[in-house]
């Protein structure tokens, strides 16, 4: 079974969101990790870079496929994980933890509204 | 996606048992990887590899005129073929696209050909000849009776001779033999996508498992692995083979391909061939080179090769991260004037120009 921690939100293209104050921290999920197979390169916004809720923010790219990385939250960029650049596997090791990808401060709390929670999150993944 | 209308191999349990992501493919449930692409990509280049091909399609023409026949619908000399020699070959239209690649296998001389041609055009292809038979031979299709087991790497034949014996080293490339071990006959041929020595064994549908599980089984003191198709695509990349749908397809023509050896314009009359005469006199205007990225990042199909001054140039048929060399690679058109080996190009990566060197294929030595 998939991990899917309880305090998280998650969007249907499969990033988790944890939220501490207006600081999100992003991440690409479990399901994500396995579905693209083994990550090769990340392309990550500069600090300080504004992104737009459910745009992408980023690719990650595996071997065989591209995939855009869609921002949970609108706001800024306010640090980013440069492990991801120097080892993209890092994504498969780890993405619930040292694989996070960003931290944005969001502009408004109300988009979380917008966002899944785990239950809800596992009922599509287990689809 | 919908599992229930995709074809099965008879290897589809055993891919599971060995953990295999399955992605439909080609009316197929097919393995995609089982471990992780890299890996089996990397075994395929040091060891040995074995890969489920029962996806591809297997045609039989037999009569006193198959040779006639199949000179004119494909554009290698198949009169060139002795018994127990197989050629690689296209099927063009009548404007020099291709309709497919394939390859000939002569079972008997004028007698028999074997045809194996690509998973997802094999029923188009075979509706292409069956509409172009009017000669006084059989096309009929195997596709539904034959497994085929690509057996590709450094090792490969050592495992072959393990089973088989010494003589099935000794067969040339692109030559073909029936082999018969542990009560299961194979048709065994040189040939194959990766580079790597080999070749790929045609097998009855019923004898597929106990092959497969043989080759697994036997192939363990020389570091055999299972590979999906995700390396497959990976390993023909690095050898810089055409897959059909990208490199070559219907709608482009065949000259610029770099496939003119395949392409005998003086063997007589076939299909394509005024079309490709013509093409070829005027001169290709667009070439298809190989090159490799100088910064990080991945071509993908469809992306823009562009020139320092911004122009659009070419574009990607195919790329990957290289998992041998671990840089992006790519296979693509370029305007021929500038499809120059040492010519200093951008790959367009979403926002950004990423500098590429058009190089001589293949990417690795052979």
């Amino acid at each position: 079974m998939m991990r899917v921690p309880e305090e998280n939100y998650y969007t249907k293209e499969h990033e988790w969101a944890y939220v501490d104050e207006n600081i999100v921290t992003v991440g690409i999920t479990t399901y994500a990790q396995d579905s693209l197979g083994e990550v090769v390169y990340v392309e990550l916004p500069d600090e300080g870079q504004k992104v737009t809720q459910a745009e992408p923010f980023g690719v990650v790219e595996s071997v065989k496929a591209v995939s855009d990385l869609i921002a949970p939250v609108s706001g800024t960029v306010i640090d980013v994980n440069a492990l991801v650049n120097e080892n993209a596997g890092i994504l498969n090791d780890d993405p619930m933890n040292d694989g996070w990808l960003v931290r944005i401060e969001m502009d408004t709390e109300r988009e979380l509204a917008s966002l899944m929670r785990a239950p809800e999150y596992r009922k599509l993944i287990e689809k | 996606m919908s599992a229930s209308d995709d074809k099965k191999t008879p290897l589809y349990q055993s891919h599971v048992d060995l953990g295999a992501k399955m992605v439909p493919f080609a009316g197929y449930e097919m393995p995609v990887s089982y471990k992780g692409l890299r890996e089996e990509h990397n075994n395929t280049r040091s060891n040995v590899g074995l890969f489920d091909v029962s996806h591809m399609g297997e045609f039989r023409v037999v009569g006193p005129q198959s040779l006639e026949f199949l000179q004119y619908v494909t554009t290698n000399d198949v009169a060139k073929l002795k018994k127990g020699e197989a050629q690689y070959s296209l099927l063009l239209n009548e404007k020099a696209g291709v309709v497919d690649d394939l390859i000939i296998y002569c079972v008997e001389e004028n007698k028999n050909y074997f045809l194996c041609v690509n998973a997802s055009n094999a029923d188009k292809d075979f509706k292409w000849l069956t509409k172009l038979n009017t000669y006084d031979c059989e096309l009929t299709n195997e596709g539904d009776e034959w497994s085929q087991i690509a057996v590709q790497g450094p090792k490969a034949f050592s495992l072959l001779e393990a089973i088989y014996g010494s003589a099935i080293s000794k067969l040339k490339p692109f030559n073909f033999d029936n082999f018969e071990a542990e009560g299961i006959s194979i048709i065994f041929a040189a040939t194959g996508y990766t580079g790597e020595p080999g070749g790929e064994i045609f097998v009855k549908n019923n004898d597929a498992k106990k092959l497969w599980d043989l080759l697994l089984d036997k192939g363990q003191q020389y570091g055999v692995a299972p590979v999906g198709l995700g390396a497959r695509d990976t390993l023909r990349m690095e050898m810089r083979y055409a897959l059909h749908g990208q490199e070559i397809s219907e709608e482009r023509l065949i000259v610029g391909a770099g496939l003119g050896w395949v392409i005998k314009h003086q063997k007589g009359d076939f299909i394509g061939k005024q079309a490709y005469v013509n093409a070829k006199e005027k001169g290709a205007i667009e070439k298809l080179s190989c090159f490799k990225l100088k910064e990080p990042g991945i071509p993908r199909a469809g992306y823009k090769l562009i020139n320092e001054a911004k122009e659009v140039i070419g574009e990607v048929t195919s790329g990957t991260l290289s998992p041998t060399l671990n840089v992006g690679i790519g296979i693509g058109y370029i305007a021929a004037d500038q499809a120059v080996v040492g010519n200093e190009i951008f790959v367009q990566i979403r926002n950004k120009s990423v500098k590429a060197i058009v190089v001589k294929p293949p990417f690795i030595e052979k």
